[in-house]
């Protein structure tokens, strides 16, 4: 669905010297980055602000041109053919609207519909099923302007979806959201991806999003591909640790002995213990086997690292 | 087809801004009333002269009634060009390049200044009084001309503000420079060529084909002689005029957007 | 009183960032002196029109130039835009008078573009085309009538703005301000060449005392006294009248709760 080969693009900053003089000097916002993202999959693409997510995004959508390098989405050129490829993708942008503010949402739809040239049928199945998967229905006939970022939002990824696209690019969709809302369009995305196979590519600071969304991450900083696989796979890479904290029936002392454990914590008087080890050393099944053969087990739970700090520390490994 | 999608746009934009139907309806009679203003001055400068520039006032109020009509429908259709550093600014200007349409024409449709029809309907009875105050060599081809003048005129009014604001996509704070040129060539184009000194005339009146606006076009429907020695045929020509700096705007606004697409903001 | 000051040089430096939009300014400023010159330098070709000879014509030209942005002949959207997205809640809960602090701002702007939008242009024409300096006992007098004029000015667009908190969206408003302005104020051609019997309906408006009255006091046209008198008068009347209107506006305001 895309492929992306030594991508590199650069901008020209001028900045001033003194009164008149000025100096040209070249930024490179993204540098030869490449990744392959097939039909279906959904890749969250993450780094810190001014990492070059934003500038690879608008290369993918025809909106900037590369420096260098090769890029193909739905197999085309996205510089070259960019109104054909808008014909095929999808974009949301959370922090700019498509839509036009003193109109209704319907009729900013039905402008979309024309815009894009959606055969009525299609694009009444699909509205449909939109205004009842994300709830639209009370605020169909309300000018944008009047409508909540959370509505607003729904709107946008319901217009970036008419023309039924096979890949949904979003830019930050979630920012600025309360939790119903993204809890809600998160749970639309999913099943976007899993029930339709829509391929989803999605940028974002909020790291639940791609926990909920996207088994794959493509982590990006200062223009460069720092990781990109499974997020279990990095976690597993960059955060071996897992925690088991065990509930025991009876103070206990002592389970720092176990094999594999690396550090112990002792709670509530000796019975709650959390148990910190390394996947390379042992599994979860047999350190709970090592623990139950010492202690009555009232409850446990594995707990993995959070996926703030997986990215934190792909970004210290620098 | 896709003249459809444009009057769906510009029908889409009428809805819009009727939704403030007092404030539509006065910023229509502020616009009329501006048109008319004009007109108001130029009566009062000839309260006092009899002749400007060689010409009577009724000649005068004939070249102001089909520029301002001619300014009046490109400011309706191109006037929110004006809005392009806020466009690329907000990043706006990014979700018109992710439509499959060109952007020049999504700018143009979706955000029409429909207000300005007020302007253009000042201009049209200014127009009207002009031709029934003037002694016109009415024919087939004079009564085409007074349809066909004020059409070209707003061709090349449109293409000077396509130019002028394409700009912005190199310099930031081209707005102001851009409105010199827009706004100027309205002015230059409401009275006789023959007023201006030879710097203005030839920046204005060529560079800016200003000339073709009112100036050529009203003599050739007074059917007199250009003062400046000019050949009568220049009066005839502004439809070509019009679509040679229609297609000069087409190239420029073209090389703006692929500059844009190129080094981005 | 010392707070106002404060916000004068505030307002004088929040307009002095603007470097590249002044340059830019000035440059279509002199386009617009230049067409404008031509047509009524045209017009004053075959002989003087009620006094106005050429040197008047250019005097009156590029002082109208210049102090066309020192006054601020359209409605500008400041305060309006505070009103419709309802951050003027604070502005009101400020110890201080919205109006008085605004002027105060106002006249700060005032200092700057004197710097930086009259003086060009008035040295612009004074080098190239003739030019009528007024006797020295005319300056300061010069000085007080656009004072006067920008008080006017800012009473004028103060009300303009304040509509709003009645009619949200005031562009029509706006607008129709703005083209009234530019006909009535002597910017476009002077006051003087209207007919006779429109005159004395002029004066009674209180656009003239924006621009024509200030030009007039330069160009030395008639005694200043009655001219300083009628700005007086109508600096008074729409400082009294914007102070009526907030106090509805903040009445609405706290009663109704926007």
């Amino acid at each position: 669905m895309i492929e992306v080969r030594d991508l590199r693009r650069e901008f020209t900053l001028t900045t001033k010297v003194g009164r008149f003089k000025r100096k040209k000097h070249t930024v490179r916002a993204v540098d030869s980055v490449s990744f392959d993202i097939a039909a279906g999959e959904a890749v969250g693409y993450v780094g810190p602000n001014g990492a070059g997510k934003s500038t690879t995004i608008k290369m993918l959508t025809g909106i900037l041109v590369p420096t260098s390098g090769h890029v193909r989405v739905s197999g085309v050129d996205p510089s070259r053919a960019r109104r054909d490829l808008a014909r095929r993708i999808g974009v949301v942008f959370g922090q700019r609207s498509q839509l036009w503010w003193d109109l209704p949402l319907r009729d900013s739809f039905d402008l979309l519909r024309a815009i894009y040239r959606v055969p009525r049928p299609d694009y009444e199945t699909r509205l449909r099923e939109c205004v009842d998967l994300l709830e639209l229905g009370p605020f169909l006939d309300t000018p944008v302007r009047q409508l909540s970022l959370g509505q607003r939002m729904r709107g946008e990824v319901t217009a970036a979806l008419l023309h039924g696209p096979e890949l949904l690019v979003l830019d930050e969709p979630t920012i600025g959201l309360d939790l119903e809302s993204k809890e809600r369009l998160r749970e639309f995305l999913a099943e976007l991806n899993t029930q339709r196979g829509t391929t989803l590519l999605l940028t974002t600071h909020d790291l639940d999003d791609i926990e909920r969304l996207c088994p794959r991450l493509v982590v990006i900083d200062r223009g460069t591909v720092l990781a990109d696989g499974p997020l279990d796979e990095l976690r597993a890479e960059v955060a071996p640790e897992r925690v088991l904290v065990v509930d025991l029936e009876k103070p206990t002392e002592g389970l720092d002995d176990l094999p594999g454990v690396t550090t112990t914590r002792t709670e509530l008087n000796g019975l709650r213990h959390h148990l910190t080890f390394r996947r390379a050393d042992t599994t979860a099944a047999a350190l709970i086997s090592a623990v139950a053969a010492r202690a009555e087990v009232h409850d446990l739970v594995v707990v993995e690292p959070e996926i703030d700090d997986v990215v934190r520390r792909l970004y210290a490994r620098r | 087809m896709a003249e459809r999608v444009y009057a769906k746009l510009v029908g889409a934009r009428l809805r819009g801004q009727m939704s403030y139907r007092t404030s539509f309806v006065l910023q229509c009679v502020a616009q009329a009333v501006a048109q008319l203003t004009e007109l108001v001055i130029i009566l009062v400068l000839f309260s006092r002269i009899s002749a400007l520039g060689g010409f009577s006032v009724h000649e005068v109020v004939l070249m102001y009634a089909i520029a301002g009509t001619a300014f009046g429908i490109a400011d309706m259709v191109a006037g929110q060009l004006d809005e392009l550093p806020t466009y690329i600014r907000t990043g706006t200007f990014d979700v018109l390049l992710l439509r499959p349409l060109g952007t020049l024409a999504q700018m143009m449709a979706s955000d029409l200044h429909l207000r300005k029809i007020g302007r253009v309907v000042g201009g049209v009875a200014a127009l009207a009084y002009a031709l029934s105050h003037n002694d016109i060599a009415w024919s087939p081809f004079t009564a085409l001309l007074v349809v066909v003048a004020p059409i070209s005129g707003a061709v090349i009014f449109a293409a000077i503000w396509v130019v002028a604001n394409a700009v912005c996509f190199w310099v930031v704070d081209g707005q102001e420079l851009a409105n010199t040129v827009t706004y100027g060539s309205n002015a230059f184009t409401s009275y006789p060529t023959t007023v201006y000194g030879p710097w203005l005339r030839r920046f204005f009146a060529f560079v800016i084909p200003g000339a073709f606006v009112a100036y050529y076009p009203s003599l050739a429907l007074l059917d007199r002689p250009d003062p400046l020695g000019g050949p009568a045929l220049l009066g005839w020509i502004s439809p070509l005029v019009a679509a040679a700096a229609a297609v000069v705007a087409g190239l420029v606004w073209r090389t703006a957007v692929r500059h844009y697409r190129g080094t981005g903001s | 009183m010392r707070a106002y000051a404060r916000l004068a040089l505030a307002g004088f430096r929040r307009y002095s960032t603007y470097r590249q939009a002044m340059v830019a300014g000035m440059a279509t400023n002199v386009v617009f002196g230049l067409l404008r010159m031509a047509v009524l330098a045209v017009a004053v070709a075959p002989g003087p029109i009620v006094g106005y000879d050429i040197a008047t014509v250019a005097t009156y030209v590029w002082l109208g130039q210049g102090l066309m942005s020192v006054v601020v002949l359209y409605a500008d959207k400041h305060l309006a835009e505070r009103i419709r997205n309802g951050d003027v809640v604070v502005d009101l809960y400020r110890p201080w008078h919205l109006q008085r602090a605004l002027f105060a701002d106002d006249l700060g702007r005032t200092g700057y573009a004197v710097l930086v939008r009259l003086v060009p242009p008035v040295a612009f024409g004074a080098l190239f085309f003739p030019f009528r300096w007024p006797d020295v006992s005319a300056v300061p007098l010069f000085v007080v009538s656009t004072l006067l004029a920008v008080t006017v000015s800012f009473g004028m667009r103060f009300m303009v703005n304040a509509i709003t908190f009645w009619l949200l969206d005031n562009r029509g408003v706006h607008s129709l301000y703005t083209v009234t302005t530019w006909l009535l104020c002597g910017l476009s051609v002077p006051l003087t060449f209207f007919p006779d019997w429109a005159k004395p309906i002029l004066w009674s408006t209180p656009f003239p005392a924006m621009l024509q009255a200030p030009i007039d006091v330069f160009l030395e046209h008639g005694s200043p006294w009655p001219i300083l008198a009628n700005q007086a008068f109508w600096a008074v009347t729409v400082f009294v009248a914007g102070h009526v209107l907030l106090g509805r506006a903040v009445h609405k305001v706290v009663v109704q709760g926007g």
